[in-house]
């Protein structure tokens, strides 16, 4: 780890300002950053430490929705009684990832921005695109297990690893970002990754300098809500394939379906193709194989993570099934 | 009697509370400096340039050691017997033997300014062509002179082909299993402190008599300048047998800079640095009569090796001994793959071999339509078949059967993949273990002091074994001494020496010296006080005397211990115990001497995933007399959920491109966690094997990994009908053959 | 502490590195240090406070062995930097009982045997220390069958699940979740 400058923010504007330096990096929970700063993978010369900034809290609404705070650590949301009873998805997410502990580090705004942990980003000796721009890609053709179907191309196939980024996308949530100068914006979710394409390195749409305030979640969309994780061993480890699914089914019809994947992509991966193959239709087992099948219809295998594709299916399938059994009441 | 109660660890209160001081937590040495090992880049060539200057320059920075400014250490001598003794030199030329390997060594004032540094060490390389893939090269195998233990490479009784190609069942199957690594808690770590000439090196290893010779050997100075301080290890299984990079650069750098230097390897430099469990392909053929009678069984396995330091697992061996069949054979066979050295990890040969051909006998029980169980007990010999010489004490059969019952095994499902319970297909499995059991050349102190107390001294090691109680229940026994009078002292050299931990004969070995010391002291004591008119026993019979409660007594005549130690040897009396290496015990000679167990499980396979999870497990066990039944379970169910581990996740992937390990964290590398492991339960039947020992006790700590993998392996088929051949069983390797329909 | 300053500020002087003061209350005592802004919370209590207790099995967050309660929440403290901590209450093992006067959950794991060569002991306890406060809380975990109902039962699904962060390579795993249960109930294991 080589040296850096340290400081610490006390309100949000000044710390937009210190990162504007060159360099300069914002550390919250720091679970990611410092991990991968020990292996040399980030660099950073200053951290600016916005982990006390007041943003930890989770706020009602108007029309029913909640603001979480970007310092808000991922127990504290998965704990909320509002995101467990309005967004049990979310909640579910968040406690199948990681540990207890590293929950109570993580942050909201930290989870979003966490990079993959494809090995061979996290092996300086090995080629890879998102580390250093141009250097090539070791996991296409090598050691791909845990690697992406979708969203991938010929020069990145890591996964993106969040849990709760995939709840996020299934219930559309908004990111609001403050930069340089005062200036406010918010981004939908499914607006604010990037597909790798040809410049990997760059995973969001966040400017220079541009820090995450908060997360804002709208109205819980109708329906029961789910989140399933596959992975090899019970707990703490990273998804192989995850969907977060929010089925409403009334007579036997399915009205209106959110789905999205994990795992399986370079970034969470909203299934649309999946929820156009459920809306209007019946609540039947075939439909749900209709919609798995349309969900991976791009899908790419790279070798080792061939099995991902139909483990994506056949997750869809069993998790859209239960998230359309009739909400129990009370 | 103490011993065989479930006393507490003696060491419990200081672990528990954070205040057992591994390696790298001593201080009285003072601030030491820190160093930080840089690893190659690359699997196979050589080092072109190497530039240090940046990181000499760099603050804090003390010391910078790469092949060009090393100091001389002395040669890797095949000539000393065991490579655990041998000199372990590093930084020895340019050449890059495998990837991670050391080549260049940084000590600064701080961690944080030794690890800054070293990311400014450049090297360049002239790559080479390494050989990384061993698929590709399997077929280039040689023969090995013997295999670990020094066991022969090939065995054949009676005429295999005959007999396999006149059986009327045949199973002729390939099991594969993986790189594995011992990944023990507490990472390899060192702090050498120079005192004058001499050198006094905290280590965390297993055995302590292995570091000495070593460290003494590589650095080229006499061995009583040396001083190795374990008192605790944080795991070793196998990994710390030996010593590796950490303690020779440390030493190294503290007899360079006349500091204390420190080191810890990092995670990700364990699966480069300390030796793997070598990847095998494993060919079993089983032949039986239709009534489930072994004609016939061959074992043949071919593993990777270092080209450099040979390893060859025993994995064929475990066949061995098992069942009888008049046809028998096993090989070994070694591939030389340029990756790091092959090494003893939990359960050498017994591990994968028994994956292997537990999982056969699995797969014979189905092709006969044969409950498993009962297929085993088919095939219990009378004598052990390659040997022709009687069993010490074997009680497979009662295992078996006995785990048979408790676990409920009659209700195991008759059909493979018919029983579902919700989203789970649920099967049942089971399996035999067996494991040798070795004796080693072992020596313990145990001495009186003038307080009437008692201290029991080895440079045996604890590596969570439970070696500080077991020595203090059998020395609290030994001279009726209470246990809290009782104090056991471990892993310094200079102590009398041991075999140290490994092999599971470190609790026998050292339990039986110890008890054979106090036999001495006894003596010794009785003599004392027979021989003195002052003393109550004076003139008494030495056949009537008993040692209780802090006391002799003969008859209705007592003298407390500490008065006869004050009378006659004012310093206090000590007495010596040992035992003999194997090879001159004729008792190992004249009996097969084994531990045996059966292991049965429960699992869940997720009808749409493939996810399979442990759902309970059982396993009884057969180890001769127990020391303290407390340490023997948990030592046994450790070793389960190390079957657990490779059945169904451990597994290190070697890229063929680079001769790297990909799965080189705990993220990547899984090991079993809280989650996976439900109840798990081990029995352990009463025994008492006097040929292995006048204690009657045999070795533990590597019997619960014996054949548990291949229970677990045998419950999945039984739960999907789907049998995986390829360790470990990941749910890609199911999921083509679980039923469609959702 | 005024000493391990000293001694740190003038080793800076001399090996260029700058260092940043901290206060942390570490088992209930202040403690004040000069710190390299790299040094991670765990080696700043092991290497400078010489709290070994506390111990590195992995350095990234993958092992637990590091767990420290701060601010009473359990937390890695090999993924946090101590100057990141200023003000914060510190929890170490040895915060929480000695070899003579234990915990009631260093006594469950000693009366258990949750331990085997007890190196990732102390982040067993204190995490489950952690973790027994945050089912008292109400906090779900994968465990739980409906993350919205706010009571948790203290089944050993849940124990387990909520110890997943906390590896143990001699896989004492039966015996930590019994001393825990135990303990939680009161009794010694």
């Amino acid at each position: 780890m080589r040296s850096f400058t340290y400081e610490r923010a006390v309100a949000a504007q000044a710390a937009v300002a210190a990162a504007a330096r060159d360099g300069a990096k914002f550390i919250s929970g720091g679970t990611n950053l410092l991990d991968l700063m020990k292996l040399g993978i980030e660099r950073p010369t200053h951290l600016v430490d916005i982990s006390r900034l007041p943003l930890r809290d989770i706020e009602e609404l108007p029309g029913g929705g909640l603001r979480i705070g970007a310092q808000a650590p991922n127990s504290d949301v998965a704990a909320d009684i509002r995101v467990r009873t309005r967004y049990p998805v979310l909640t579910q997410a968040l406690v199948s990832g990681a540990s207890g502990q590293l929950r109570n580090k993580a942050s909201t705004g930290g989870n979003l921005v966490q990079r993959t942990r494809c090995p061979y980003f996290y092996d300086t000796a090995a080629a890879c695109n998102k580390r250093e721009p141009g250097a090539g890609c070791a996991a296409i053709g090598g050691y791909n297990r845990t690697h992406a179907v979708l969203g991938a191309g010929s020069s990145c196939i890591a996964t993106h690893p969040s849990d709760m980024a995939v709840a996020l996308t299934a219930l559309e949530a908004e990111i609001e970002l403050l930069g340089p100068g005062a200036s406010v914006r918010r981004v939908g979710i499914a607006d604010f990754y990037r597909l790798p394409g040809d410049t990997p390195h760059i995973e969001t749409v966040l400017r220079p300098a541009e820090m995450i305030t908060s997360v804002l979640l709208p109205p819980p969309p109708p329906g029961r809500q789910l989140y399933r994780k596959v992975r090899d061993r019970a707990s703490y480890e990273f998804a192989l394939v995850s969907v977060a699914a929010v089925v409403s089914a009334g007579q036997g019809t399915i009205d209106s379906a959110r789905v999205a994947l994990g795992g399986v992509a370079t970034v969470p991966w909203r299934a649309v193709e999946a929820e156009a193959a459920l809306r209007g239709r019946p609540a039947t087992t075939a439909t749900y194989r209709a919609a798995a099948e349309a969900a991976m219809r791009d899908a790419v295998g790279q070798g080792h993570n061939d099995f991902k594709i139909e483990l994506a299916r056949r997750t869809l399938c069993r998790t859209l099934a239960q998230a359309a059994q009739p909400v129990r009441s009370g | 009697m103490i011993t065989g109660r479930a006393l507490n660890r003696v060491d419990g209160p200081l672990k528990v509370t954070g205040r057992a001081t591994y390696a790298y937590e001593q201080w009285e040495a003072g601030r030491p400096l820190y160093g930080v090992v840089v690893g190659a880049t690359i699997g196979k060539g050589r080092i072109t340039r190497i530039e240090t200057a940046g990181a000499e320059r760099a603050p804090g920075v003390r010391m910078v050691l790469t092949h060009r400014n090393a100091p001389a250490q002395g040669p890797r001598d095949e000539s000393v017997q065991f490579e655990y003794w041998r000199a372990q030199p590093v930084l020895t030329g340019p050449d890059v033997r495998h990837h991670g390997e050391p080549v260049a060594f940084v000590v600064a004032t701080t961690f944080e300014q030794a690890r800054g540094a070293a990311g400014l060490v450049r090297v360049e390389y002239a790559e080479g062509r390494g050989r990384f893939d061993f698929a590709a090269h399997e077929a280039e195998a040689y023969v090995p002179e013997v295999v670990n233990a020094g066991l022969p490479a090939d065995t054949a009784v009676g005429d295999f082909a005959a007999g396999f190609a006149g059986a009327p069942v045949r199973i002729d199957r390939r099991y594969t299993t993986p790189y594995a690594f011992s990944m023990p808690m507490e990472p390899h770590a060192c702090l050498a402190e120079p005192r004058g000439e001499d050198l006094v090196v905290h280590v965390s290893c297993q055995i302590v008599d292995a570091a000495w010779a070593s460290v003494a050997a590589t650095l080229g100075i006499a061995p009583e300048r040396v001083h190795i301080v374990s008192p605790y290890v944080g795991g070793g299984f196998g990994s710390k047998l030996g010593v590796h990079a950490e303690t020779i650069l440390a030493a190294l750098a503290a007899r360079e800079l006349r500091r204390p230097v420190k080191v810890a390897l990092t995670r990700q430099q364990l699966f480069q640095l300390v030796g793997l469990r070598p990847t095998s392909s494993q060919r079993v053929r089983l032949g039986a009569g239709r009534d489930g009678r072994l004609a016939a069984i061959a074992h043949d396995v071919t593993m990777h090796t270092s080209p450099d330091v040979e390893y060859a697992e025993q994995t064929a061996a475990t066949s061995r001994s098992l069942y009888a069949a008049p046809h028998r054979a096993t090989s070994h066979r070694l591939t030389p793959l340029d990756l790091p050295r092959g090494a003893d990890v939990r359960a050498p040969g017994e591990a994968p071999g028994l994956l292997a051909v537990e999982s056969a006998m699995d797969e014979l029980a189905d092709a006969l339509g044969m409950d498993p169980v009962e297929l085993r007990i088919r095939n219990e010999p009378d004598v052990d078949p390659e040997r022709g010489v009687p069993y010490s004490d074997r009680h497979l059969v009662d295992c078996l059967r006995e785990g048979a019952r408790r676990f409920g095994w009659k209700h195991r499902p008759a059909t493979p993949a018919s029983v579902r319970e919700g989203r789970w297909l649920v099967g049942y499995g089971m399996s035999a273990a067996i494991r040798g059991h070795f004796q080693g050349p072992t020596a313990v102190r145990v001495r009186l002091e003038p307080d009437g107390t008692a201290v029991v001294r080895t440079d045996m090691t604890d590596l969570g074994t439970g070696t500080y109680t077991i020595l203090t229940q059998v020395a609290a026994d030994g001279l009726g001494l209470p246990p809290d009078r009782v104090r056991t002292e471990l892993g310094r050299s200079g102590y009398p020496r041991s075999w140290g931990s490994g092999g599971s004969w470190g609790a026998a070995n050292s339990a039986t010296a110890a008890d054979r010391a106090c036999a001495a002291l006894r003596g010794q004591l009785l003599d004392a006080a027979r021989s003195d008119p002052r003393s109550p026993l004076y003139g008494s019979a030495p056949a009537d005397a008993v040692f209780a409660d802090g006391r002799v007594r003969v008859g209705d005549a007592s003298e407390a211990l500490d008065e006869i130690v004050r009378r006659h040897h004012p310093e206090g009396l000590e007495a010596v115990g040992e035992t003999a290496f194997m090879g001159d015990d004729p008792n190992y000679a004249a009996y097969s001497i084994h531990t045996y167990g059966a292991h049965f499980a429960e699992v869940g396979v997720d009808a749409d995933t493939a996810e399979v999870r442990l759902r309970r497990m059982l396993g009884v066990f057969s180890v001769g007399r127990v020391l303290n039944p407390k340490t023997a379970r948990s030592q046994l169910i450790g070793g389960m959920i190390w079957g657990l581990g490779a059945a169904l996740e451990e597994e290190a992937v070697v890229d063929p491109r680079s001769g790297a390990f990909v799965t080189r964290d705990l993220a990547n590398y899984l090991i079993p966690v809280h989650a996976d492991v439900p109840d798990v339960e081990a029995v352990i039947l009463d025994g008492h094997d006097a040929r292995a020992n006048p204690l009657g006790a045999k070795g533990i700590g590597e019997l619960g990994i014996c054949g548990a993998g291949a229970a677990i392996a045998n419950a999945v088929y039984n739960a999907t009908g789907v049998r995986v051949r390829d360790f470990p069983i990941t749910l890609e390797k199911l999921l083509p053959g679980l039923p469609v329909d959702v | 502490m005024s000493d391990s300053v000293t001694r740190a500020v003038g080793r800076s002087r001399d090996e260029g590195d700058r260092l940043t003061t901290v206060t942390l209350h570490v088992n209930h005592q202040e403690r004040r240090l000069a710190v390299d802004p790299r040094t991670s919370l765990l080696d700043a209590l092991r290497e400078q406070l010489r709290l070994g207790g506390t111990k590195k099995g992995c350095d990234h967050g993958q092992c637990g062995a590091c767990t420290v309660l701060v601010n009473g929440r359990r937390v890695n403290s090999c993924l946090t930097l101590a100057v990141m901590h200023e003000g914060d209450d510190v929890v170490t093992i040895e915060g929480l009982g000695d070899p003579g006067d234990l915990h009631p959950l260093q006594a469950a794991f000693v009366e258990c045997d949750g331990f085997q060569c007890g190196y990732c002991t102390p982040g067993q306890i204190v995490s489950a220390v952690g973790m027994l406060g945050e089912v008292a809380a109400g906090w779900p975990s994968h465990a739980t069958a409906d993350v919205a109902d706010p009571r948790i039962a203290l089944t050993d699904e849940e124990i387990r699940e909520r110890m997943s962060g906390n590896l143990c390579r001699c896989a004492a795993y039966p015996n930590i979740v019994a001393a825990i249960r135990g303990a939680a109930a009161g009794g010694p294991g």
